[in-house]
């Protein structure tokens, strides 16, 4: 018989809170009805705080919190909305844009990017920060699908999915810096790497056009991020298999 | 205008009224006269080279942003050539979807070329005050003209809409066919249209042909009116062609000089020369050689190389067109003055909305069959699409994976660009036969009609050069020692 961890109560944005000891903040403040905007973190998947979208201010804290990656804890005060965490989020946001080669105009993804939505939900309109205009490439030897590491944010849901979920592990981290890149297998073309399975779970949860099936054109890729949560809670309650 | 105290070259920057940024010198020999007129294009963008790593599916989203009036011209070309690379046949309902886009897209920039660019000239005067020689110009004049007029484009830009989702930059057209079928809301709503626009174009051709009968003689006589081949696509039964078909050239006698050509062919068919002096290349047919070769393409040219067009209006009226203009030389059978590219161009209008009004009673653009989906089963694929101005090609190599190693796109108004030259020069001579004096005006009616010469050939440069801009031009006249004896810019 398990037994529930214990409750913790705290403050978000002047309301009272009270959450079980082991869940993030990102759920508390979800919970309660509150949206910050995330990009790294997607349900099913192991949170890595790696967007720093979903920052939050704790008093006594001295330094700002991803909330995907931090527990709650008795009498946690936690503001949400600060004007110091907005200027923060949209500076994370033209961050991600001044990086990377985002250009909407022609991108599979437009109208279905979860980047460009929280560009939007940031109020960003234009980045202040030089844009990098990286020399990238397009990984396209799969058969199925490719890989446009200009529109890749590093948010690493690809990596996670794969490993976590369809157990394949083709995806990885490589390289440092700005030269810091997703891989594929031990950095080889992607339709090299035999440990795929061909599933797709990558491409459906990538929240920009960086993963897409090779026949979409603009503004034609339908992600289905869901997907991650509803295959974690199925195989979490062996809802297919015998226990 | 500014004047120089040794005068020797007239500038015409910017050319108003036109899509892009060029300006217009003209060169006096020793005596002060018109020796040459040259035509530069000074806007570049190299579209060709930030197309490559590029996975091919993404050519139609991203060169139908090179222009923002024909996106739908380069969309089809992206398009075909995908279907090329598929090495697939579109279904039937997406061929004809396509065609039925085109005919949109050719409605629509030729109601913006004649009612808002052009007429101002022809309806308001050369003469008249240049401040208020434009489309609001013609407001004032004849509100109810240019309020059909401005409806007529909006008509196909709105069909553009109704089919592909969005009247600019739409990505509707994909390898292997188009991403819906029409459905029986826009039938419905062209139906109610057509009738408006028909009514439109049917006074516009009156009005034009009535000036023709008048005032715009010494124009017809005079806007590059010369022997030139001329390039377009025809049907296979030599009929009227705006998406399909294969390549025809004729000459100004009327004789086919070559026929049935596949646009796979066109680099051993057409040669691109360069000058120091323009961005914007040279085309020219490669077996007459350059500058011998020079054609024409685009509404007049679609006209000329055709028999017929296959609608019965339309094919009056190209029969009216051919006996109003047509050369004796070539029996009345081809037109070789450019000033009647306006004339085409309503011709054209009349051509698209009853091929409207025939598809949309096909039943077939409402199947849901409009995708033939395929891998990648070729590396290099031309596609060739009938833009408004003209023949527009595609050319793609892949690699293995279906990324882009090398691009060239042919523009319409590239392979118009000898004739320009040669239709400014002409107007030139015919409007300023008199030794320009040191130190003299230009008279304005005079030079905007060097500028209207290029206006009919509705050159749109953004596309020519795949370059950045709006269409401001300058004129500068030039001496015989290469010195600038006057200059007009507008902006």
């Amino acid at each position: 018989m398990s037994v529930d961890p214990p409750v913790v109560h705290g403050h978000i944005n002047g309301q009272v809170f009270s959450a079980a000891a082991d869940a993030t903040l990102l759920q508390v403040i979800r919970a309660a009805g509150l949206q910050v905007p995330t990009l790294c973190h997607l349900d099913g998947l192991t949170p890595v705080g790696a967007c720093r979208l979903c920052l939050v201010a704790i008093e006594g804290h001295p330094k700002l919190e991803p909330a995907c990656v931090t527990t709650v804890a008795e009498g946690m005060v936690v503001h949400t909305h600060t004007p110091e965490l907005e200027t923060y989020r949209r500076m994370a946001v033209e961050l991600f844009f001044a990086e990377g080669n985002h250009v909407c105009a022609f991108c599979v993804a437009n109208g279905s990017c979860e980047l460009q939505d929280v560009a939007v939900e940031v109020g960003m309109d234009h980045s202040r920060f030089p844009y990098q205009y990286p020399q990238r490439h397009v990984d396209a030897s799969h058969t199925q699908f490719s890989l446009d590491h200009h529109r890749c944010i590093l948010c690493t849901r690809c990596v996670r999915v794969c490993d976590e979920i369809e157990g394949a592990h083709v995806w990885d981290v490589g390289y440092r810096g700005s030269a810091c890149s997703i891989i594929a297998g031990l950095d080889q073309p992607w339709g090299e790497v035999a440990a795929c399975t061909s599933c797709g779970k990558c491409v459906d949860v990538c929240p920009t056009g960086a993963l897409f099936r090779k026949e979409d054109g603009t503004a034609e890729k339908h992600p289905h991020p869901e997907r991650a949560a509803q295959l974690a809670e199925a195989r979490h309650e062996h809802r297919w298999t015998n226990p | 205008m500014g004047t120089d105290p040794t005068p020797r070259t007239i500038t015409i920057d910017p050319v108003t009224r036109i899509e892009g940024h060029a300006k217009i010198t003209l060169h006096l020999d020793d005596a002060g006269r018109i020796a040459d007129a040259r035509f530069h294009v000074v806007e570049y963008r190299g579209f060709e080279t930030f197309c490559e790593g590029r996975p091919f599916t993404e050519m139609a989203g991203i060169t139908a942003r090179i222009c923002g009036i024909c996106p739908v011209s380069h969309l089809l070309a992206a398009a075909k050539t995908g279907d090329k690379l598929l090495a697939v046949q579109p279904p039937p309902a997406a061929r004809k979807l396509r065609r039925l886009l085109n005919l949109a897209q050719l409605t629509q920039s030729h109601a913006l070329s004649f009612f808002h660019l052009s007429s101002p000239d022809f309806l308001l005067g050369w003469e008249s005050d240049p401040a208020r020689r434009n489309v609001f110009g013609l407001m004032a004049a004849d509100p109810e003209l240019a309020r059909a007029g401005i409806r007529l484009r909006q008509f196909g830009q709105q069909l553009i809409e109704q089919l592909a989702g969005r009247k600019i930059h739409s990505a509707w057209a994909v390898p292997g066919g188009v991403r819906t079928p029409m459905t029986a809301a826009t039938a419905a709503w062209i139906r109610e249209r057509l009738p408006e626009a028909m009514a439109t174009v049917a006074r516009a051709l009156e009005l034009y042909k009535a000036l023709l009968d008048g005032p715009l003689q010494r124009e017809q006589r005079s806007f590059g009116d010369f022997p030139s081949l001329f390039m377009g696509l025809v049907a296979p039964d030599g009929g009227w062609e705006c998406i399909e078909g294969a390549i025809r050239f004729i000459d100004s006698t009327g004789q086919i000089v070559a026929d049935g050509l596949s646009e796979d062919d066109y680099a051993s068919i057409l040669g691109e020369a360069v000058e120091s002096w323009s961005y914007l290349k040279f085309p020219y047919y490669k077996p007459l050689g350059y500058p011998g070769g020079m054609y024409r393409v685009g509404p007049l040219a679609r006209l000329n190389v055709c028999e017929r067009i296959g609608t019965a209006w339309a094919d009056r009226e190209l029969a009216e067109l051919r006996a109003r203009s047509g050369t004796p030389g070539s029996g009345g059978r081809i037109v070789t003055s450019s000033f009647a590219y306006h004339h085409a161009r309503l011709v054209e209008i009349v051509a698209c909305l009853e091929a409207i009004g025939q598809l949309v009673e096909d039943p077939e653009l409402q199947s849901p069959h409009v995708r033939s989906h395929a891998g990648l089963n070729a590396t290099e694929a031309v596609g060739v699409s009938e833009a408004p101005r003209g023949t527009l090609f595609h050319h793609y190599r892949v690699d293995d994976d279906g990324l882009i190693t090398r691009v060239n796109l042919i523009i319409a108004t590239g392979q118009n660009n000898l004739a320009m030259n040669r239709t400014v020069a002409q107007i030139a001579r015919e409007f300023i036969p008199e030794p320009v004096a040191a130190g003299a005006e230009i008279p304005e009616p005079l030079l905007n009609r060097v500028e209207a010469g290029i206006r009919c050939f509705d050159p749109c440069l953004s596309c020519s050069t795949h370059a950045a801009g709006q269409m401001p031009l300058r004129m500068a006249l030039v001496d015989a020692g290469g010195r600038v004896l006057a200059e007009r810019v507008r902006d």
